[in-house]
């Protein structure tokens, strides 16, 4: 769909014949949950990146210590990139329709991220142990803030997951499974990058 | 191509959205409660919409009964004043008018205009009420905490939100931003519906430019809340994060009653313009589907093919690009650089631009059109004089050096209550008394309409006007009670009992209204199909009230806009979108129902 060329249609002017020549209706040739996962990823970026604006306008004040970096979050970090190669992986094998190969891919893909997020638990606790509160630092309660939303959207990528897992069991069609494959991989991908981008933001400041 | 025969339209695929595999009730409680059918949906949304928005109407007189009679109250002192405030602001802005705008409207009217069965993602569609029915709950849980609901202002300013000082500072300004929260996973939830469900599932012929200006408007407006309810979801995250984990993102270092705080270093200044990217956005949240709204009502009523539907819709999107820039005119008090200041006046007043060339076009639409004075009709065009009314004023308070000393008066007041309380008010009354005989298949009462719209709009006059002249003489926003104050005349007091007098009536006239709403579900004229003879598809359907599914066994199919209203030459004065041009001349008055495609005009 050409939005520009759709909107400088003069409507008044186009009345479609009796049969045939009706008009196309200029939806975008994609599947709708396709295009509803991608307006959800718009609002999650933006969502994101007002974060960000907000941690390099608050970081600007002399008050601001950074944090360490716990080391555990480089294994937390190969886990979700895993994740992300296991549900790139079970997509081509629901596109090749190679069912216990997706079975084992999407188990790997939920195991990686479950474990990931036990990590991030363990490096909460790890700073917790340090003495690092929110309330002593707003460095400190960024990396909790953002982390635990970073979390929250991998919890709610697992839900779905969790389900397509399900209901793969359950006999569904392999068109269908093979779009929330798909999109479930897509949802991780863009996770991973989220996580890629606030991790540099927590190690370079 | 020209001579294809009618039934050669049996041969057209049907588009991919006929096939949306329709969710089917098996039960009571799915169908009415846990119902994933976007008009119960819609429904539902609206019922508690209405229902919490009385609350704010309550408090809006308890208010003024304070400003008009102060001290005679024992029940209220100055806290309680700032409580009803903020939950007053709050409920109507975003409880009220944004969910009833998008999750009613929204969901009652987008799939049909569309010629769709339903949303796109019904299962989250339900959610997201249910998620709102949450938040709502958690709001009217603050009443009745420790200490009451937050007294911060609607627009929760840190950091005297979360100051004790402030009334509901405990308990209350916690529960305000938990229920904000929600509301914004549940609006999110109903947001990607709408918009997918225009983009994707429009029924073959619809072209997006031939779709109603009110499918138009509730897509911008769910676009712009898509893109700037995150900025509150951050501000309230953080300060919830502030009030219950003591971080300072925007808590300055503070002395509180001699002793220091543990807060430091944060910036009150960035929660200011998280809040106002989201804020000013939120007005045309609310006013784009106004906009939409009632561009469809003036043409329905008066006969008329709305006039430059292009502009409108091009004047839709390029005011929803403009609001996103234009945030900071809410801050020229907060001492920032001058040149920021230039900028945002430049901006708002650039929006100025596309406003009024909708107005000129709603005009123009009218201009000797057949206006029928139905109570819709009337609702609009009480909308449009108060729209201007209120939205020269804004002219006036978009100009740094004017704002600087009307900042926090009543001047302000009543500049807000025209365009975004009044105005969109009235398009909401308008559109429910235009579409609740498709909702219900009876007509509300006539008289008590009447009678409901000139109470409405003429006292809304008499409450809001004086607010100006008040403000102009230097009344504050937000004050209790002004005590003995030399630059305020004793005769104001006089007209601020007047008002509080006028603005009881115009309360009482609301539970006609809704009195109305209720007795016409039984009582009401019986409507039949299309009687305001519209030409959009949601008057199209098989059923009156439309069923399940909407349309009947095949959707039905787009020829031409939803404006062909006094074609000449054609028999009746209007022509329905699915009537294709070789069955005009036939007599559509009941337009061919989607179940027998083209061929057959129903009996
Ligand atoms: C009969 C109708 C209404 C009456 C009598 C009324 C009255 C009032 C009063 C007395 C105030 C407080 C003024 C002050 O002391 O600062 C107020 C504030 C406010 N009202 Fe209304 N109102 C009405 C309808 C609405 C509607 C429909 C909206 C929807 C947008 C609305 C939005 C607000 C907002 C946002 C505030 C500011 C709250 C704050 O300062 O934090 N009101 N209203
Ligand atoms: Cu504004």
């Amino acid at each position: 769909m050409n939005f520009f060329r759709e909107i400088t249609q003069k409507p008044w002017l186009t009345t479609d014949g009796p049969g045939g020549e009706i008009r196309d209706h200029g939806a975008f040739a994609l599947p709708k949950a396709t295009v509803g996962v991608r307006v959800f990823l718009v609002v999650v970026t933006v969502l994101f990146s007002l974060f960000a604006v907000a941690y390099s306008d608050r970081m600007a004040v002399a008050d601001w210590r950074a944090m360490p970096e716990p080391w555990l979050l480089w294994p937390n970090t190969l886990m979700l990139i895993l994740g992300s190669v296991a549900l790139h992986g079970a997509s081509l094998s629901a596109r090749r329709g190679r069912m216990d190969d997706l079975r084992s891919r999407l188990c790997l893909a939920g195991a990686f991220s479950i474990a990931f997020l036990v990590g991030q638990a363990l490096v909460w606790r790890e700073l917790f142990a340090l003495g690092y509160y929110a309330a002593d630092n707003p460095a400190n309660a960024f990396f909790y803030l953002l982390t635990a939303l970073h979390g929250l959207h991998l919890l709610g990528g697992l839900g779905v997951l969790a389900w397509t897992v399900t209901r793969i069991y359950g006999g569904l069609e392999p068109e269908k499974f093979k779009r929330s494959v798909d999109l479930c991989a897509v949802y991780w991908h863009f996770l991973l990058v989220v996580w890629l981008i606030l991790f540099g933001l927590l190690l370079f400041t | 191509m020209a001579d294809i025969v009618p039934t050669a339209v049996d041969d057209i695929p049907s588009a991919e959205v006929a096939e949306v595999d329709l969710y089917h009730a098996r039960s009571w409680w799915t169908k009415y409660v846990f119902s994933q059918d976007a008009k119960v949906i819609a429904v539902q949304y609206s019922c508690t919409a209405i229902a919490i928005g009385l609350v704010a109407l309550v408090l809006s007189w308890l208010m003024r009964l304070q400003l008009g009679f102060p001290e005679s109250f024992s029940f209220i002192d100055a806290s309680d004043y700032y409580q009803f405030i903020t939950m007053h602001g709050m409920i109507m802005v975003i409880y009220l008018l944004t969910a009833l705008f998008l999750g009613g409207f929204g969901n009652y009217l987008i799939p049909l205009m569309v010629g769709a069965r339903d949303m796109v993602f019904p299962y989250v569609n339900m959610l997201s009420f249910w998620v709102y029915l949450l938040a709502v709950a958690v709001l009217v849980a603050s009443f009745f905490v420790p200490g009451g609901p937050t007294g911060a202002g609607w627009t929760l300013y840190p950091p005297q939100a979360i100051l004790s000082g402030t009334p509901g500072s405990e308990y209350g300004i916690i529960l305000m931003l938990v229920s904000l929260a929600l509301f914004i996973i549940g609006f999110t939830m109903g947001g990607l519906n709408y918009v997918v469900t225009v983009l994707q599932a429009r029924t073959r012929g619809m072209t997006l430019m031939r779709l109603p200006l009110t499918v138009w408007g509730i897509f911008v407006a769910t676009i712009l809340a898509l893109l700037a309810f995150p900025a509150l979801f951050v501000g309230c995250v953080m300060m919830i994060f502030d009030r219950v984990l003591g971080s300072s993102f925007f808590m300055p270092a503070i002395v509180e009653m001699g002793q220091q705080l543990s807060y430091g270093g944060g910036s009150p200044l960035l929660f200011q313009h998280l809040f106002w990217f989201f804020g000013h956005p939120e007005v045309y949240i609310v006013a784009l589907p106004a906009f939409g709204i009632v561009s469809d009502l003036l043409s329905v009523h008066a006969r008329r093919h709305i006039f430059g539907y292009r502009m409108m819709v091009w004047a839709i999107v390029i005011i929803g690009a403009l609001s996103f820039v234009v945030w900071a005119h809410h801050m020229y008090v907060s001492g920032m650089n001058p040149w920021f200041g230039f900028f945002f006046a430049t901006t708002t007043l650039i929006i100025a631009v596309p406003t009024a060339l909708k107005v000129y076009n709603w005009a123009l639409t009218l201009w000797r059109a057949n206006i029928q004075f139905t109570l819709p009709m009337l609702f609009a065009l009480g909308f449009i004089v108060t729209f201007v009314n209120g939205g020269i004023t804004g002219l006036f308070l978009g100009n740094v050096v004017v704002d600087v000393p009307l900042s926090d008066t009543m001047f302000v007041v009543a500049h807000f209550h025209m365009v975004m309380g009044v105005a969109p008010i009235l398009v909401i009354f308008g559109a429910i008394y235009h579409w609740y005989p498709l909702m219900t298949g009876r007509m509300l009462d006539e008289k008590m309409g009447q009678f409901h719209f000139w109470v409405t709009f003429v006292g809304a006059y008499t409450i809001f006007l004086p607010l100006h002249y008040l403000g102009l003489l230097g009344v504050p926003r937000r004050y209790f009670e002004m005590g003995e104050t030399s630059f305020i005349p004793a005769s104001a007091q006089d007209l601020n009992a007047f008002v509080t007098v006028v603005a009881l009536i115009v309360g009482f006239a609301q539970i006609v209204f809704l009195f109305n709403l209720f007795r016409s579900l039984r009582h009401g004229k019986v409507a039949g199909r299309n009687p305001w003879k519209a030409a959009s598809l949601e008057w199209q359907t098989d059923d009156v009230p439309p069923g399940h599914g909407n349309f009947g066994e095949h959707l039905p199919v787009v020829y031409r806009w939803a404006y062909d209203y006094s074609v000449p030459g054609a028999p009746d004065d209007f022509i329905p979108q699915n009537v294709p041009s070789n069955a005009v001349a036939e007599n559509h008055a009941e337009a061919p129902s989607a179940a027998d495609g083209i061929e057959a005009p129903r009996t």
